[in-house]
């Protein structure tokens, strides 16, 4: 399928889902199906780093974080306007300020691919396992400062208080609903065209050996820059719209180790080396999710989720799109006289 | 003042190194030495303060005993996980993804598994030496930072003892080097691993015990010691116990000054931020060859 096309099919699919969705009109779907489609943003954001060039990054919860905070920056800086800013930029500051939340989410893009490019910049030349656990130290040096930063809410947490209404959509969460469905539009769209450009030929080179990839001349730094650089980037976006969905947010919930798990586990359970993976994966996982913790409890859910990561790990490691292609295979091959 | 301020924080630091020392002991001889990048660790230092805390409260005897006795249990569970981690992945060449992966996993499991039994809540040891504190001069030793130090070095020098002087600890440092070169002298590598891998989970029962008499221990503490131990396994040097030592004291010196003078909220990020220096400026660590 050709990526116009791809586009208009992965469009039309979650313009069928936001009207099927508001058909139902139970605004629970919208609370968990908003949590479910995050998932399949972090998840197809770890897999362009994590599957297509092998290298692990234990620090999406920080990536997500960089994207809330950007948001709660802005928020603040929008609140406290007429305290900040000289008296001749007030005015004007008025007429853009409250920054629209498409806004915040480009903003937050930004802010998170530019840290991923300084932290692959220092990183990445060494080991993969260096560089995994340079994520992990990197996540609590960020927490550590957004807990020290009292602008932001320090430990104490801050308020973001969304609109009640939205013009088109009416109610708030449709509208965030609605947003994110464009985020994993633009997420399943970029990982599928990395996938089959030059770059993902080259980011496969380097999963497969990079030492080879150097050897033949392939840029294996400035590739695994890009791939960090975009990877972090969806991850910051996933993260930006977040305040306004939560309504309060700590330090402790945007940099929980939950999203560090997820989206490893996600993309890891449905399959690391295709687009198709880490969605099946994170629509998978992410629902079980929602209804485990309605149903049993929220921790049990969380064990749910490890005990299956390291099942997955351990004996289908190619994920559920590998399960499936052998098994397709096999059965399409004993069909066969 | 200011001077007596410094000294007692310098004092404060080298005891709480000493116990860095025993919790990142086992990280650099299963990352340092085994290229096994087991990030699940201070899952199994929790698991050994919970061990150490159920049998405190219900018959009262010391943790560190405790501990002591639980080490066979540790080595055994270190056995179990190292057949995995080999059948499933290093047996088939260079995967270290889903290694990780998998450690990762473990990580996690143990952490939730710990809350789902015995809740969110902080738990401590009764022991009768807890409160106390010797004083010399205008320096002051809290005992219940004393004793885990004293201990944990202790530990730690008949690990170093035991790497350079016994047959199967020289095997160890050997099987870091060349395994190849190893079976070659009809010593079998895996085996050699598998106990060098024991050994290294058998330390976190005893840091465990430390770590639930030095401070209150909730399910989730492991996560804070993730980036100090590799922090201080890679500024030490990978493979080089007395640079582990050394940089287990330096990191306790250094967090302990900033919480003294800037406050405790910033002490995690000074680790971390080592830590990431370290892998810029100088990856082979202090002591690395």
């Amino acid at each position: 399928m050709r990526t116009p096309a791809f586009i208009l099919v992965l469009t039309a699919v979650a313009a069928a889902l936001y009207f099927t969705f508001n058909f139902v009109g139970n605004d629970y779907l919208f609370f968990a199906g908003y949590v479910v489609l995050q998932y399949i943003v972090l998840a197809t954001a770890w897999n362009i780093l994590g599957g297509y060039c092998g290298y692990v990054n234990f620090g999406s919860a920080g990536f997500f974080a960089i994207g809330v905070y950007t948001t709660i920056f802005f928020y603040t800086v929008g609140q406290k306007i007429d305290t900040l800013m000289p008296d001749w930029l007030i005015a004007p500051m008025k007429l853009i300020f409250p920054l629209p939340l498409p806004v915040l989410i480009v903003l937050a893009g930004l802010v998170a691919g530019i840290v991923g490019l300084g932290m692959g910049y220092l990183t990445l030349r060494l080991r993969g396992v260096f560089f995994a656990i340079a994520t992990l130290a990197l996540t609590v040096v960020m927490e550590t400062f957004i807990v020290n930063w009292s602008f932001v809410g320090g430990s104490r947490g801050a308020y973001v208080i969304p609109p009640n209404e939205v013009p088109i959509f009416g109610n708030y969460i449709h509208f965030l609903f609605a947003l994110m469905l464009l985020l994993v539009v633009i997420a399943l769209t970029s990982a599928r065209l990395i996938e089959r450009s030059w770059l993902g030929v080259g980011f496969a080179t380097i999963r497969d050996d990079e030492l080879a990839a150097e050897a033949s001349g392939v840029p294996t730094l400035r590739l695994k820059l890009v791939a960090t650089v975009v990877s972090g980037a969806l991850m910051g976006m996933a993260g930006a719209p977040f305040p306004y969905y939560i309504g309060y947010v700590e330090p402790a919930s945007a940099f929980n180790l939950s999203y560090a798990v997820n989206s490893i586990a996600m993309p890891m359970i449905g399959g690391t080396t295709s687009w198709v993976g880490p969605l099946v994966g994170a629509l998978l996982l992410g629902t079980l999710q929602q209804v485990a913790t309605v149903t049993i409890s929220s921790a049990v859910n969380l064990l749910i989720v490890g005990l299956l990561l390291i099942f997955f790990v351990i004996i289908a490691p190619r994920g559920i799109v590998g399960l499936y292609q052998d098994w397709f295979g096999k059965s399409r091959k004993g069909a066969k006289p | 003042m200011e001077f007596d301020l410094l000294i007692n924080a310098i004092i404060a630091g080298l005891m709480l190194g000493g116990f860095y020392a025993a919790v990142t002991a086992g990280i650099s001889i299963s990352f340092g030495m085994l290229d096994i990048v087991n990030i699940a660790h201070p899952g199994f230092i929790i698991l050994g303060s919970y061990i150490a805390y159920i049998v405190n409260v219900h018959f009262g005897v010391d943790p560190i005993l405790i501990a002591i006795i639980a080490l066979p249990a540790f080595y055994a569970l270190g056995t179990v996980i190292y057949q995995i981690y080999y059948q499933s992945f290093e047996k088939h060449g260079q995967d270290s993804l889903r290694g990780l992966a998998f450690f990762f996993g473990l990580l996690f499991v143990t952490e939730v598994g710990l809350n789902l039994v015995f809740g969110v809540d902080y738990r401590s040891v009764d022991v009768p030496y807890i409160g106390g504190s010797l004083t010399l001069g205008p320096m002051e030793f809290p005992v219940r930072m004393l004793v885990p130090c004293l201990v944990s070095i202790a530990m730690f020098g008949g690990l170093i003892l035991f790497m350079s002087r016994t047959f199967i600890g020289r095997a160890v440092m050997a099987v870091s080097q060349d395994p190849q070169a190893l079976q070659l002298m009809a010593v079998d590598p895996i085996k050699i691993k598998r106990i060098a891998f024991s050994i290294s989970i058998a330390t976190a029962s005893m840091a465990g015990a430390f770590l639930i008499i030095i401070q209150p221990v909730i399910p989730s503490a492991g996560r804070e010691y993730i980036g100090r131990v590799f922090a201080i396994c890679v500024l030490g040097g990978l493979g080089s116990l007395p640079g582990t030592l050394v940089a287990a004291l330096l990191i306790g010196v250094i967090e302990s000054i900033t919480a003294t003078f800037y406050g405790p909220s910033w002490a995690p990020a000074v680790s971390f931020g080592l830590l990431l220096l370290t892998l810029a400026v100088r990856p082979s660590g202090l002591f690395g060859r």
